[in-house]
This record gives C-alpha cells, sequence and structure tokens, in this order.
C-alpha cells in the first residue's frame, strides 16, 4: 500500500473498517495501523443485511462508514457515515495509487468516471442513468450468450486480432445480436474480442467527458477482466493501473474516511 | 372529507383509475412532504389546497362555471392569465408531472416524446385530471417541436383546444407576431365569455397578476437568507399550487407566509443548518406530483434557494406595466412582460444564460444541478454550453437527465450525493 492521507495518520491506532455494498457483490476492508487486517468479497443476495451482518460477525472495529449501492440501508442497521461511490474511490485510489487523477470504476451496474485535481478532490465525475449497458452484469450475460466463463471470455478476446463489431449497447438488443452471430456462425473468439471493444468505447466517452489526466486508475469487479485492461491501455496510449484488488477500493475509502 | 364522486363522475372521470392516482399521490405527499422538518406553520394552507387539489378547488371552478365563468386551461407560462382575468375567467395549469397511461398515450405520439407531453396524454386518455374535463378551452402553443406536433393528435382528443403561435426569435418581428397572438387570444376569450375586455377589466387582472407575482417575488428574496427559513421542496410546491389556485387568496396566503417566514429570519430560525450546501435547481418545469429530484436534493444534506424553470422564476418574473395606460398601452406592456420569457425554445437565448448567472450570485447558490426532461431538446442543448459557462465561473454543476419513473432514482441519488461532497470538499 502507498502513502496514506494525514488524516488518518493522526488517528492510526483506530481500528477503521469500511463496506462496499454493490448490486452484485459486497466487500468489507479493516484497516489497522495503515495496514489492511482483514479484506474480503463476498456475493450480494436478496437479504444484503444478513449477509453484511454474517461479514461483520465477530469483526472488530472502532468505527465504520458504508458506501454502495446498498449504503442507506447498512446505515439505517448500523448507524454509521455513508459516502458515495465516487468520493470512496477517489479516497481509495490515492492510498494506493498517490498520484492518479483519472478513475474508471466499472461495477456490476454502473461505469463511473472520475477527475480528481492535484490534491486528489473529486474534480468532476460521470455516471451511467439507469441502464446497465456496458457494466459487469453486461459482460455477463454475453459471456453466458457465448457459453464462456468469465476467465475464458477475457482469454478468448485476446486470442485474436480482429473482432465482429457489435452495434448495440443495449444489453437486451446486444444479446440477440451476439445470439444471431453464433447462429450465423461467426468466430466465438472475435465475437468476444468485439464485445469488449464496445463496452470499452462506452468507457472512453465517459472518460473524455470528465477529461483524461495522465494514467488511469481502472477499478471495480470489471477490472479484474485482463482485456479490458489491457485493450483500453492500446487504445488510449496510456498506462493502466489496476490495484492488486481492484474489488475493494470502494471499501478502503471508506475506511480512511472513518 | 365531503364526497366528491358525484362531480368526478359527472365530469366523466374514471373513478377507479381516479382512486388510485388520488391514493398514490397522497402517498407520496406524505412520504415526501409531511416528513419534512421544521415547516413553517405557512404551509398548512398549501396542505390543505394539496389536499383538495381535485376537490374543493374543482368544486369552486364548478360552482364558478354555473355563474357562467370559463375555465381555460393551460400548458405554458406564455398563456397571459392577465387576459383571461379580464373576461373573468381563471386560469388552470394542466401540466401533469406523473407517468400514467404512457402506453396509451403512445399510439398518439412517438415513444421518444418527453414525460411532460406524455402525461398530457396519459392524464386525459386515462379519465383522471378533473382540470382537463372542466376546461372550456384548453390552450396549447407553439413551442418546442414536441408540443407543436402533439397538439395536432391532442386536438381530436379533447375537442376544445386553442393553439397559440409562438416566436422563436427575439426580434422585432418576433415580438409583432407575439402581439397578434395576443391579440388573437384576447378576441378568442371575448367571444367565449361573452364579456369585452374593458380598460379596467384588463387593468384588474394585471393587477391581480402582479400581486401574485411580487409575492412569489417576496418569497424568493427571502429565501437568499442563511439559513433558508424554507425547504426548496415546500417554494416548489409553492411555485405548482400558483398554476391553479383561486390567484387572490393564494397571494394573500403566500404574503402570510412570508411574513412568518421573516420572522424566522430575524430569530436566526431555518429548515436546515447554515452549513447545508445551497443548490438552485434549473431546466425543464416540474409539474405535480414531479418531486423526483428536489426530493433527493434535501435528503442529501443540501437545500434548494431556487428555480430556475417555468414552475418557479422562469414563469414569476418580470410584472407588466399598467399605471394610466390605455387598453392598447396595456396590452403592449403585457407582450414586453413576456416576449422576455428566456425559453430554450428561442435562439439565441443569451437572456437565460445571464439570469442562471445572476440567481446562483444573488441565492447564494454552491451549485447548480440541471434538470432535463429526457428528450427535451430545447434544454439538452442549453445544458451543455450553460454547464461549461458555469463551471468556468467556478459554479459547479451536475447535468441530470430523467423522466418520471423511479427506476433511476439509485443512481441520481449517488449522482447527487457524490455532487454535495464536491461542493462541501
Amino acid at each position: 500500500m502507498g502513502s496514506v492521507p494525514s488524516t488518518y495518520l493522526i488517528t492510526n491506532y483506530m481500528i477503521s473498517a469500511g463496506i462496499d455494498i454493490g448490486s452484485r457483490t459486497i466487500k468489507l476492508v479493516i484497516l489497522s495501523e495503515n495496514i489492511i487486517t482483514f479484506e474480503q468479497v463476498v456475493d450480494n443476495s436478496f437479504n444484503t443485511m444478513e449477509i453484511c451482518n454474517k461479514l461483520l460477525d465477530g469483526k472488530n472495529y472502532d468505527k465504520i462508514t458504508s458506501t454502495g449501492y446498498g449504503r442507506h440501508l447498512f446505515a439505517d442497521y448500523y448507524e454509521c457515515d455513508v459516502i458515495s461511490e465516487i468520493k470512496a474511490f477517489s479516497l481509495g485510489i490515492r492510498s494506493v495509487f498517490p498520484n492518479v487523477r483519472t478513475i474508471l470504476d466499472i461495477g456490476g451496474q454502473d461505469t463511473k468516471a472520475i477527475s480528481l485535481d492535484e490534491q486528489g478532490k473529486v474534480k468532476k465525475f460521470e455516471m451511467n442513468d439507469k441502464c446497465a449497458a456496458g457494466t459487469g452484469r453486461f459482460l455477463e450475460i454475453m459471456a453466458m450468450a457465448l457459453r464462456y466463463n468469465l476467465d475464458q471470455f477475457s482469454t478468448a478476446a485476446l486470442s485474436v486480432n480482429e473482432k465482429e463489431s457489435i452495434s448495440s449497447m443495449c444489453t437486451v438488443f446486444a444479446e440477440s445480436e451476439v445470439v444471431s452471430m453464433i447462429g450465423k456462425g461467426y468466430d466465438r473468439n472475435k465475437i468476444s474480442r468485439g464485445i469488449h471493444f464496445s463496452i470499452i468505447n462506452r468507457a472512453i466517452n465517459m472518460l473524455k467527458k470528465v477529461n483524461i489526466e495522465d494514467d488511469i486508475a481502472f477499478v471495480g469487479g470489471v477490472a479484474n477482466n485482463i482485456a479490458i485492461k489491457v485493450l483500453l491501455s492500446e487504445i488510449l496510449g496510456k498506462k493502466i493501473y489496476v490495484p492488486n484488488n481492484p474489488q475493494t477500493i470502494g471499501a478502503i475509502g471508506c475506511a480512511i474516511y472513518n | 372529507m365531503t364526497d366528491y364522486r358525484e362531480m368526478w363522475s359527472g365530469l366523466g372521470l374514471d373513478l377507479q383509475t381516479h382512486d388510485a392516482v388520488l391514493e398514490i399521490v397522497g402517498k407520496m405527499y406524505g412520504e415526501v412532504y409531511m416528513s419534512q422538518k421544521n415547516r413553517p406553520k405557512g404551509m398548512e394552507y398549501f396542505d390543505f389546497v394539496m389536499s383538495e387539489i381535485h376537490g374543493l378547488r374543482i368544486k369552486e371552478l364548478m360552482d364558478a362555471k354555473a355563474e357562467g365563468r370559463k375555465i381555460i386551461g393551460t400548458f405554458c407560462v406564455f398563456v397571459p392569465e392577465e387576459l383571461i382575468l379580464a373576461v373573468n375567467g381563471i386560469s388552470v395549469g394542466l401540466c401533469a408531472g406523473a407517468e400514467l397511461a404512457f402506453d396509451a398515450a403512445e399510439q398518439f405520439i412517438p415513444r421518444n416524446t418527453c414525460a411532460l407531453i406524455k402525461s398530457a396524454f396519459g392524464f386525459k386518455l386515462a379519465k383522471v385530471c378533473p382540470y382537463i374535463e372542466s376546461a372550456d378551452l384548453i390552450v396549447g402553443e407553439n413551442t418546442c417541436d414536441g408540443k407543436k406536433k402533439a397538439y395536432e393528435s391532442y386536438k381530436d382528443l379533447v375537442g376544445n383546444l386553442y393553439v397559440m403561435d409562438l416566436p422563436q426569435v427575439k426580434s422585432s418581428e418576433g415580438k409583432v407576431l407575439l402581439k397578434a397572438e395576443y391579440q388573437k387570444f384576447a378576441k378568442k376569450l371575448e367571444e367565449l365569455s361573452g364579456n369585452k375586455i374593458t380598460k379596467e377589466s384588463l387593468q384588474k387582472g394585471i393587477e391581480i397578476v402582479n400581486s401574485k407575482r411580487k409575492a412569489i417575488k417576496r418569497l424568493s428574496d427571502l429565501r437568499t437568507a442563511n439559513p433558508t427559513p424554507i425547504s426548496g421542496l415546500d417554494a416548489l410546491l409553492i411555485n405548482q399550487v400558483y398554476f391553479y389556485d383561486d390567484p387572490i387568496r393564494f397571494t394573500n396566503s403566500v404574503n402570510a407566509l412570508c411574513d412568518e417566514l421573516e420572522l424566522r429570519i430575524k430569530t436566526g430560525v431555518g429548515v436546515f443548518s447554515n452549513k447545508t450546501p445551497r443548490i438552485l435547481v434549473s431546466g425543464c418545469p416540474m409539474a405535480v406530483p414531479n418531486w423526483k429530484i428536489p426530493q433527493i436534493i434535501e435528503t442529501s444534506n443540501a437545500t434548494i434557494v431556487g428555480e430556475e424553470m417555468c414552475t418557479g422564476e422562469r414563469g414569476t418574473r418580470n410584472f407588466v406595466a399598467n399605471e394610466n395606460l390605455s387598453t392598447e398601452e396595456m396590452i403592449n406592456a403585457i407582450v414586453d412582460r413576456y416576449f422576455n420569457i428566456d425559453c430554450a425554445i428561442f435562439t439565441p437565448n443569451n437572456e437565460r444564460y445571464e439570469n442562471i448567472k445572476q440567481m446562483a450570485k444573488q441565492y447564494k447558490a454552491d451549485g447548480v444541478i440541471y434538470y432535463s426532461l429526457q428528450f427535451c431538446q430545447p434544454y439538452q442543448n442549453e445544458s451543455i454550453s450553460i454547464e461549461k459557462m458555469l463551471e468556468k465561473e467556478g459554479i459547479p454543476v451536475l447535468n441530470i437527465d430523467t423522466d418520471y419513473s423511479s427506476e433511476d432514482i439509485g443512481q441520481l441519488k449517488t449522482r447527487i450525493e457524490a455532487f454535495i461532497e464536491r461542493i462541501k470538499s
């Protein structure tokens, strides 16, 4: 882990927890004296609070802050502070990559692009509206349509140099587009590459709206997808930093916020 | 509560659907409005108006009709209420703010039509709006393309539609057009009501509407105080009730509320703490019961201090001169006042840019939340250059595209909270 903001250093005897309740997964991080002592990602379900309770059972911490789409639900039960994912990511990423000023987060149902000023404050951000196009959920559904698991899907996209272009951004329409491509006997790997490109193009549009400042940190569940990282870097000609665990950056941000 | 069912079925409402609508809106009102803390006592009047908006107010309209007065339904702040009052008519707003019968509406207008227009069709087709049904004349106006093409089919649905043309450029020719249209409209009102517009009746009409706008101006000025003495949700409600209520009673109630707010300011009483970020909301109109964005803002530790929209300052700023003028001069004064409205259908629309900057400064706004209805091209277009202009001036802007549905509330809450964090940091 890189440098930690001074606010945290002053209170570094506190055991500080952060929880990021996303649409697909819940992430918990516990920091003790600048060091991550606990870090876990579990699947979310229809009963979010049950999973949170289980995750926190027996854990020792002085303070907790929540983020993610379930942040208010959690805060109602645990009476804790709440911060938006945008703030959580900006705090979390600077503790790992202190100089990064552009963040791309692709999660289960949201895509966000954030630009920070030199001090690490949020300067501008963009986020998708209600539609899940170009998010992790989109990738999952497309992988399923091609009968790949997520790792195979990403490897397939990098295994070829040519792609079949997917014209639809809508998850529903893109799925039928993919099904009809399979029906026409198109190469599965080329379709995979095309799907990855369609996500990347959408992410680039969002990044351009907030201005790309130097290198980019890529976080959220989709940052585990190697193909997106490699292709994004190729297209933009920029270095893409992915933290060791790209899914827990929001939870780290919450723990730092405490 | 009085039973209005007979009146409603007499108007041809579908009672079953209407019951459901009243129940949903009543429940929403409870959740959005009655849950607020530190409300001024003067809001009780507006709570009452809202609780009787399909009841007592409609009864009043029916009684007025029985006396021979005419009800004029409008969809736009370009329709001069002064002229309606001058023929002893009653002006009511017909815009709706709920997603109702959109599938039925899409038999008449394309899917990519904004929610405001769609709900005008939805409320008519579902037979749930006593205002539409009690109107003797419904006035459409050529503002955006969405509306002017929609009126072509709305005409057949309502049977009593009158369409007014509007200029799109602020030129001398544009002003001539507006005047000709207002004269035509005045004649139409005279024919419909059987009353002539006289110097006295027009002067009285102007006076009533000026007083109403002055009361709103007084309210707006009080909102420059920190802490703000009234929530943005309550102020929006007043701006919405503006279109339905009896104008004189409304004016008196707003002024009584302002007396109370002045006392609050003197004693430093506010709705939120004086550290709460202050937001100016700008863009498309918010018709009842569209409280979606303001509710998210005011439950995310921020407060709204001004509305740069038709249900706000765009609709109410500027007065009509009426001292010692002839009838012709008063018509000119009305044209002068309305020609200044900075609606996004005008090109270019420079006044609006200045007005937003001025409002942000006057109300000491920490940021602007720009609200566009999806498919509203004029306001969506201006959102881009307005965001650039304000950010350049150091005023943070959040641009939101949304509609009447609740599907995007989660995402909007995240975006609005993050924007407020950005303002605070």
